[in-house]
């Protein structure tokens, strides 16, 4: 199962990853931009000409255009968009509910060793379990909907968050926290000047990650459960999938989450640029 | 108002724990400047974090103002020899400096008598706090610079930076590690002055470790010099020099250079000396050194 991804145990990357100098940061992103653009314009042209020349049978899979008019079409349907309502609804106040349960639990265990060994057998229990096992008890526990829908996220969003938190806590630099106790500062003044800042941009992608494990772990729930109002995007693509001859509209709603994942996670990153900028900057300084 | 007592520190496992410096005593009077020297390695930085409460000591006792130092006492400032890493990077250079007083004080004096000082008001407001932080950089001379980040000053900007903070938050004790050792010559003999000024002004007593022996001369009452690794005390100088002090004429004065070559010659002896140096060094003022300075015992007051 793939939401439980391993970028948990590495909180790391990402962070580091995106060190480049501000002037040159727009244009760069514009070229990433256009030749991104040119890549996806030549991959549906390549799929269009294969299903014209009847490489690819289109009753197997339906041509580009057709599928791209689908997609546009979509965008005017008040079905899909509710559905895509409700998805995007259980996305954030999930990931709202687990950021705000997993950054204090991670400030607790990564500030008080103590507490960490005590609750390591427990979180390395809970943790390996794939929360997409987790649909069926959640469901009959909680009746399908969006309260199902937002606890599955907020159990496969709290890891990452915990984890990177932690992590970014243990980074600390020691010469920061001697300063501020050098200063008369305590424990959690120490926590709150020096680690918490410290640990924002490993939170910021522990976030990141949580985002795309929501919306993956979403639609396999509205999947799973179906067609009920507040399945969302996933429960759209299931009832879609039981129409024959609908792959064209299956393939739609994917591309639909597939940009929804894409604008979020720019979203995302685009505020820890505004909030964290010393990171940013200090990073590309660094490199 | 210090006192060292046979102070021992080693780091690392017990069993396998390296010794970082031995046996350290000192005694420091109240609004005294104490330079330390010694080669790298020697325990110097070490000292001074026993001395701001940072480590406990595997050995020897440390009093301020008559009580033991068992956690950072109050009235405290230190500026780090990583001066880099010790900004936040995260804040403005101008709420680095200004951080210190964010503090909310203890009750605990540092010393004696100094209680109106250290316990103070509960805690700056917002607007104190950014005059203090101006006025603070304004010393040495960074005023224009508060509204940038530290990683975008250089080197010795930085270190500046942390003098500055650490004036700002007025302490009673201030310990300084290698405090300019970024700065071109130009500024480090303003900021030298600046270190005596503000000692002549305020009632604050000095630690500073430096390579620089010249400096340690220039600036101090006194000059402990450390034996290598770990680290002991070789020798305790008194530097008696007319007050005040002044880059040109001070440095051409026969008892400075008497000082200086003496305090070079002490720093490169070879270990297999120690044994007999630090036996005048706990016993005081070495008897040579004493007649090369002049007006032995007065230092400015
Ligand atoms: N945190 C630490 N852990 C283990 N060993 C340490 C630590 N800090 C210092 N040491 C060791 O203790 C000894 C003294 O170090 P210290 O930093 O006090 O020397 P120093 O006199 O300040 O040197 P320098 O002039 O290079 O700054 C060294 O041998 C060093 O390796
Ligand atoms: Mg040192």
């Amino acid at each position: 199962m793939t939401t439980d991804s391993p970028a948990a145990d590495s909180p790391a990357t990402g962070v580091h990853a995106a060190a480049s100098p501000r002037e040159s940061t727009r244009s760069r992103l514009a070229g990433r931009v256009l030749r991104g653009a040119a890549g996806v314009a030549g991959f549906l042209a390549l799929a269009e000409l294969l299903g014209r020349t009847r490489v690819i049978s289109p009753a197997v899979l339906p041509l580009a255009s057709t599928v791209l008019a689908r997609t546009g079409g979509l965008a005017t349907s008040p079905h899909f968009l509710a559905d895509l309502g409700s998805t995007l609804a259980a996305w954030a106040l999930g990931l709202v509910i687990a950021t705000a349960v997993a950054v204090p639990a991670g400030v607790v265990l990564g500030s008080l060793p103590g507490v960490r060994a005590a609750t390591r057998a427990i979180v390395e229990f809970l943790r390996p379990i794939p929360s997409v096992a987790l649909i069926v008890l959640v469901g009959l526990i909680l009746g399908p909907g969006l309260r199902m829908n937002v606890t599955l996220i907020v159990y496969a969003a709290v890891w990452p968050v915990l984890f990177n938190t932690i992590y970014g806590l243990d980074d600390t630099d020691p010469v920061a926290r001697e300063t501020l106790r050098a200063f008369g500062f305590g424990r959690l003044a120490v926590i709150r000047f020096a680690a918490l800042p410290s640990a924002a941009p490993f939170i910021a992608t522990g976030i990141r990650l949580a985002s795309s494990i929501a919306i993956i772990l979403n639609i396999s729930t509205g999947y799973l459960a179906g067609r009920v109002s507040g399945n969302g995007l996933g429960a759209f693509i299931a009832e879609a999938n039981t129409g024959a001859g609908n792959t064209a509209l299956v393939l739609a709603a994917a591309i639909w989450a597939g940009v929804l994942g894409l604008v979020l996670n720019g979203l995302l990153l685009a505020a820890q640029r505004r909030l964290l900028p010393w990171h940013h900057e200090f990073t590309a300084e660094a490199a | 108002m210090l006192e060292i007592t046979g102070l021992t520190h080693s780091y690392g496992p017990a069993g396998r724990a390296r010794p970082a410096l031995r046996d350290i005593s000192l005694a420091v009077a109240g609004g005294e400047l104490v330079s330390i020297v010694g080669p790298s390695g020697c325990g110097k930085s070490t000292l001074l974090r026993c001395v701001a409460g940072l480590i406990r000591p595997a050995a020897g006792t440390i009093t301020l103002g008559g009580s033991p130092v068992e956690r950072v006492p109050d009235g405290l400032a230190v500026v780090f020899q990583d001066y880099s890493r010790s900004l936040l990077p995260w804040l403005t250079v101008a709420d680095n400096v200004a951080l210190p007083l964010r503090r909310k004080r203890g009750s605990a004096p540092a010393a004696a008598g100094e209680a109106d000082r250290t316990a103070g008001p509960a805690r700056a407001g917002r607007r104190a706090r950014r005059e203090a932080a101006r006025a603070a950089l304004a010393t040495v001379g960074l005023t224009s610079e508060g509204g940038r980040y530290p990683w975008q000053l250089s080197g010795g900007m930085q270190q500046r930076v942390a003098i500055a903070r650490a004036l700002a938050c007025d302490p009673v004790l201030l310990l300084m590690d290698e405090p300019f050792g970024s700065v071109d010559a130009q500024t480090r003999e303003d900021l030298e002055d600046l270190v005596l000024t503000v000692r002549g002004q305020r009632d604050i007593t000095i630690l500073l470790v430096t390579h620089d022996i010249d400096e340690s001369v220039y600036v101090g009452d006194r000059v402990v010099v450390l034996t290598p690794g770990p680290g002991q005390v070789r020798a305790d100088l008194r530097v008696s020099l007319p007050s005040p002090r002044e880059q040109i004429t001070t440095r051409q004065l026969p008892a400075f250079v008497q000082l200086r070559a003496e305090v070079g010659r002490l720093v490169r002896e070879r270990e297999t000396e120690t044994g007999a140096h630090s036996e005048r060094g706990a016993a005081g003022p070495v008897p040579g050194t004493e007649a090369t300075a002049a007006n032995t015992g007065t230092g400015q007051g």
